[in-house]
């Protein structure tokens, strides 16, 4: 199997406590994987493990089939993968919109030319050309969301870590967000606690608990309760996921 | 502030205008043409979309430390005296170099306000890195602008929740310890922001470059202004003579 990105047993201390406890992942190509989990959980420790962020103390990460060590490793992964922060104020820091949208371009070592227009494109195709001149640090906070993942986009990821995307964001931009991801083609590993925008993208789901990840299912109840969830295996799920498997 | 009719100038034909303007105005000599200086300039503060009131608050400022120009030129400069004052006498000489100085400062604050206060302090650190200022130096100065501005909000962020929560200051044991609090959770707040900043530009593969400004136009107007400057630099400066 040829998952792009896996951790493998891996084991991450914070502040102390072991937030990763032996955490096995595999991240599929064209897969949209939701990560559930209480607050405080890992999650957001989990990504930034992914992309080399917080080192491991056991286990190991592998990208695109390679283990990867050191920030050299790392520094060829960050080409292909797109992580998207939890809080867009970490994310956005030049002046203005295009240039932060330029910023992954020219860094790719497109010419200056080349990558404004590179962060004009991925503007227009995200609607968000009429921001395009504005001081980032005057933008609203659902605003410098999409900005943020608009200088993701630009430098082209095949994967996308996103730390909860629609977090913060009003209907009809949190409706537009899901329109753009649902239309993209990358590989997706999305960490939310927004049920219905997991239902609606994700292919498959996983709940991190006591730092391990463990299968999870997003689904409704059939009448009469349809509310929308998400938990672990118990043999009532495990059986309805084995239908559905055998379904498709 | 009413229409600004020098909108559509460029960020570094302000730059360069206003410098080019404030020489000469230093330049000057004697009060009648700083007067004439400082109703240019006052003239340019207007069609920059200041309000009258507007300008002469911001201009207390200036004139503060003039009135210390006042109090201290007269009776230091040697001259004709003009009045006694105790041990200390006044000379014409004196009173008319402040006055002089007084005017030209007024205009030069003036022309600041008119061309570089009605604009983004970020779009001014652009120009200059477009005239080839030391990229260092512009490095510096757009994070601080942007960063001092982040630390603000973190701040009045802060404030804000102590307010909202009856804190009222004072001088009381725990106002005190509260200010404490606030100014050493804003510290440790800016590093760690620093801390992830510096991360999210790694992962965008930023290896130590700096960051481009875009590209931007001049246009008609820039040069027409350009134009007008530069007349009015040289008969200031053939005036002299
Ligand atoms: N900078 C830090 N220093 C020390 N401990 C930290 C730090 N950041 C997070 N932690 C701890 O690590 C654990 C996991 O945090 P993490 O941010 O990964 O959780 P999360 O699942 O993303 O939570 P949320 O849903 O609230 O975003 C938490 O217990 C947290 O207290
Ligand atoms: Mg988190």
């Amino acid at each position: 199997m040829s998952a792009v990105l896996a951790l493998d047993g891996v084991v991450l201390a914070r502040g102390g406590s072991r937030v990763l406890d032996g955490a096995d992942l595999r991240l599929e190509r064209g897969e949209r994987l939701a990560l559930v989990g209480a607050n405080g959980a890992g999650k957001t420790t989990l990504l930034r493990a992914l992309v080399g962020l917080e080192k491991p103390t056991a286990g190991r990460v592998v990208a695109f089939g390679r283990p990867c060590a050191d920030e050299p490793d790392f520094r060829t992964v960050r080409r292909r993968v797109g992580l998207l922060f939890q809080d867009p104020d970490d994310q956005l820091f030049c002046p203005t919109v295009q240039e932060d949208v330029a910023f992954g371009p020219l860094n790719l070592g497109e010419t200056p030319k080349a990558a404004f227009a590179t962060a004009r494109a991925t503007l227009d195709r995200l609607g968000l050309d009429h921001l395009a001149e504005r001081i980032t640090h005057r933008l609203s906070g659902g605003e410098k969301r999409l900005v943020a993942l608009a200088g993701l986009l630009a430098m082209a990821p095949e994967v996308l870590l996103l730390d909860e995307p629609t977090n913060a964001l009003d209907d009809a931009n949190r409706a537009r967000m899901l329109d753009l991801l649902a239309g993209l083609d990358a590989t997706m590993l999305i960490v939310s606690h927004d049920r219905p925008a997991l239902e609606r993208l994700a292919t498959r789901a996983v709940v991190l608990q006591g730092g391990r990840l463990e299968p999870a299912i997003i689904h409704r109840h059939p009448c009469p309760t349809p509310a929308l969830h998400i938990h672990g295996l118990d043999d009532d799920h495990r059986h309805e996921l084995e239908t559905a498997a055998r379904r498709a | 502030m009413s229409r600004d009719l020098l909108a559509p100038l460029d960020p570094r034909t302000r730059l360069l205008g206003a410098l080019a303007l404030i020489l000469a105005v230093l330049s000057l000599d004697g009060p009648a043409a700083g007067l004439l200086a400082v109703a240019a300039a006052f003239g340019l503060a207007l069609a920059a979309g200041w309000r009258p009131a507007g300008l002469a608050r911001r201009l207390v400022h200036v004139e503060g430390i003039m009135a210390a120009l006042f109090l201290v030129l007269p009776f230091t400069t040697p001259g004709t005296t003009v009045l006694h004052l105790g041990p200390l006498t006044a000379t014409s000489d004196g009173l008319l170099l402040a006055l002089g100085l007084m005017l030209r400062v007024t205009a030069s604050a003036l022309i600041v306000l008119a061309l570089l206060a009605t604009v983004e302090p970020i779009r001014l650190g652009q120009a200059l890195a477009r005239l080839r200022t030391p990229v260092r130096l512009v490095q510096l100065l757009l994070l601080v602008l942007r960063y001092g501005a982040l630390l603000r909000a973190e701040l009045r962020r802060m404030r804000e929740a102590a307010r909202a929560r009856g804190f009222r200051g004072g001088l009381s044991i725990h106002a005190l310890r509260s200010f404490g609090w606030l100014a050493g959770m804003t510290l440790v707040r800016a590093l760690e922001r620093a801390e992830r900043v510096e991360e999210g530009m790694r992962l965008r593969l930023w290896q130590g470059a700096l960051p481009v400004a875009a590209p931007g136009r001049l246009g008609r107007a820039d040069a027409a202004f350009g134009t007008g400057v530069l007349a009015l630099a040289l008969l200031a400066v053939i005036g002299i003579r």
